[in-house]
């Protein structure tokens, strides 16, 4: 029935299972050193600082300032987050806190439709909604003109491709705690306000922390939503109504016509191994806020 | 209670409403706007042709080379990224049961891996080809694709295989199983429902990711490869 025997088909999928193992584990060390080796070329002729805050980008005259790319990266994600971390962490508190089990079975389906909807229809319905929307109600009113393709577009549809994500594992935190803390503060009279803001926000801290973190990291790398309502416009923004860049999009736009232009390759090449690094970095920090949560 | 005390609690109670029928309502706009803007365009004609000229002005044709490219990509990758990724979430739960340091610091790689944005991977992905002197392909598109789903694959499929409980592995090596014959015949089997749910959710992770895609995949208006790039490329390019 089998071509190998027993003790041959073990070492066959023990083999299979550890390479495919190996090449999992190496996958970020690989991600990094690739993109490190194919950015070395920049990184030869300028030094680190110079990119990051020199203000000129124009590749065809061999400049390469990332400033207005990291700082729309910044306004974007920034915006997004205040806008997300309120609603997501009031969301939790009352979902878990006051209402009854089935509404928890309304909000799991609807919160994971969004996490579904993949981030180019974000980007359209934030073409079709917000940027109208921004261009002839909120700027008017705010008396501002804009043209809609904004920071704060960018960040509002931003704000709601991370909010599953963020709202779900607040949701778990929230969950694990234990009752018996709960209860205790109530039997000593506290209302059930008194009793979140002083027990249950502070007890879940570092989680909230770590939730936040996670959000930010993905907020920051977010590509096609962003740049299909940012207006890509190469300039330090002034307002939350200006156009702006991101390092996302920047690598999304340029990757046809990055051949031509010597350096210019690498230049992007850099712009990713950026991304990677705050990535990895977020990540990094927010694990250990996790752990520290999980210890008490 | 002071009456202060008392405004504070119903404050933040309203506030607390207003920010979940908030989540709510914009996910209802969203499907609202668009069903409203897609349902009209959508056609027989639409998903059965091929653009023709003039398509993305309004003219003829349909979306069929983007739809079946978008539907090769994810299967491919789905189906590469299931080949590597079943061995390592078992090899994790059946061989590395007992080094449980060893397990906590590959779920940790692999949570990092897991975050890393998907436009990185399209770098990777590219750099890669150029480094091999490839083209793009739909080849590359997959091979990008499978990088980015493999950790949310594995992730998943460890969740479901880590509650197999112990006593079931501990039956099969009584009986005289090797650990091969426990991770594939036995685990598989236990959690199996768990694991076509990683695979869906892979699947839909892969089928909607238009950043790793961009640069790799490459377009064209004929029924070879395309993908949610495409999608992105042609609204782009109106704006």
């Amino acid at each position: 029935m089998y071509l190998l025997n027993r003790a041959q088909r073990h070492t066959v999928n023990s083999t299979w299972m550890i390479i495919s193992l190996l090449l999992v584990a190496l996958l970020p060390f690989l991600l990094f050193i690739g993109l490190y080796l194919k950015s070395v070329l920049l990184l030869h002729d300028y030094s680190l600082f110079d990119l990051i805050f020199s203000k000129t980008w124009r590749p065809s005259a061999g400049k390469f300032g990332f400033y207005p790319f990291i700082i729309g990266s910044i306004w974007v994600t920034v915006v997004a987050m205040l806008i997300t971390a309120p609603v997501c962490l009031l969301t939790a508190i009352y979902v878990t806190q006051y209402t009854k089990k089935y509404f928890l079975r309304i909000m799991h389906p609807a919160i994971d439709i969004l996490a579904g909807i993949p981030s180019v229809v974000y980007g359209l319905w934030g073409i079709l909604v917000i940027v109208p929307f921004i261009s002839r109600y909120l700027g008017p009113w705010m008396g501002v003109k804009t043209m809609g393709y904004s920071i704060l577009a960018a960040a509002f549809v931003l704000s709601i491709m991370i909010i599953p994500f963020v709202l779900n594992i607040l949701i778990e935190i929230f969950r694990a705690i234990p009752t018996e803390l709960k209860e205790a503060t109530l039997s000593l009279g506290a209302t059930q306000w008194q009793t979140i803001k002083h027990v249950l926000v502070r007890k879940a801290l570092p989680g909230i922390i770590a939730a936040f973190g996670f959000g930010l990291a993905r907020a920051f790398g977010e590509t096609m939503a962003v740049l299909m309502v940012v207006g890509n416009v190469v300039r330090l923004p002034k307002s939350v109504f200006d156009p702006g860049y991101t390092l996302p999009a920047l690598i999304a736009n340029n990757y046809g016509e990055m051949l031509s232009i010597p350096k210019y390759d690498s230049a992007l090449m850099f712009a990713a191994l950026l991304l990677l690094a705050v990535s990895l970095f977020f990540n990094l920090v927010m694990h250990f806020f996790i752990v520290k949560y999980n210890k008490y | 209670m002071t009456r202060a005390q008392k405004v504070e609690e119903k404050f933040f109670k309203l506030l607390m409403i207003l920010a979940t029928y908030f989540i709510l309502a914009i996910l209802a706009i969203i499907i609202y706007s668009i069903f409203e803007k897609g349902l009209k365009s959508i056609s027989w004609e639409m998903l059965t042709q091929v653009p023709q000229g003039g398509y993305y002005y309004g003219k003829g044709g349909g979306i069929l080379n983007a739809i079946l490219g978008s539907l090769a990509l994810a299967s491919g990758a789905t189906l590469l990224a299931f080949l590597i990724g079943l061995p390592v979430a078992l090899y994790l739960n059946v061989f590395l049961i007992r080094h449980k340091r060893m397990i906590s610091i590959i779920r940790f790689l692999l949570d990092l891996v897991w975050g890393i944005p998907s436009i990185v991977y399209g770098a990777f992905g590219f750099s890669l080809l150029i480094f091999f002197g490839l083209q793009t392909s739909l080849l590359a598109g997959i091979l990008t694709v499978t990088l980015f789903i493999l950790p949310i694959m594995i992730r998943s499929m460890d969740e479901i295989l880590s509650t197999v409980p112990v006593g079931l592995q501990e039956a099969a090596y009584s009986l005289g199983s090797n650990k091969s014959e426990i991770a594939f015949k036995i685990f598989t089997r236990q959690s199996f429902s768990g694991i076509i749910t990683a695979v869906l959710l892979s699947f839909g992770r892969g089928i909607g990711d238009a950043a790793a895609v961009l640069f790799t995949a490459g377009y064209t208006d004929h029924l070879q490869v395309c993908s949610p790039g495409d999608l992105a490329n042609g609204i782009t390019r109106q704006k």
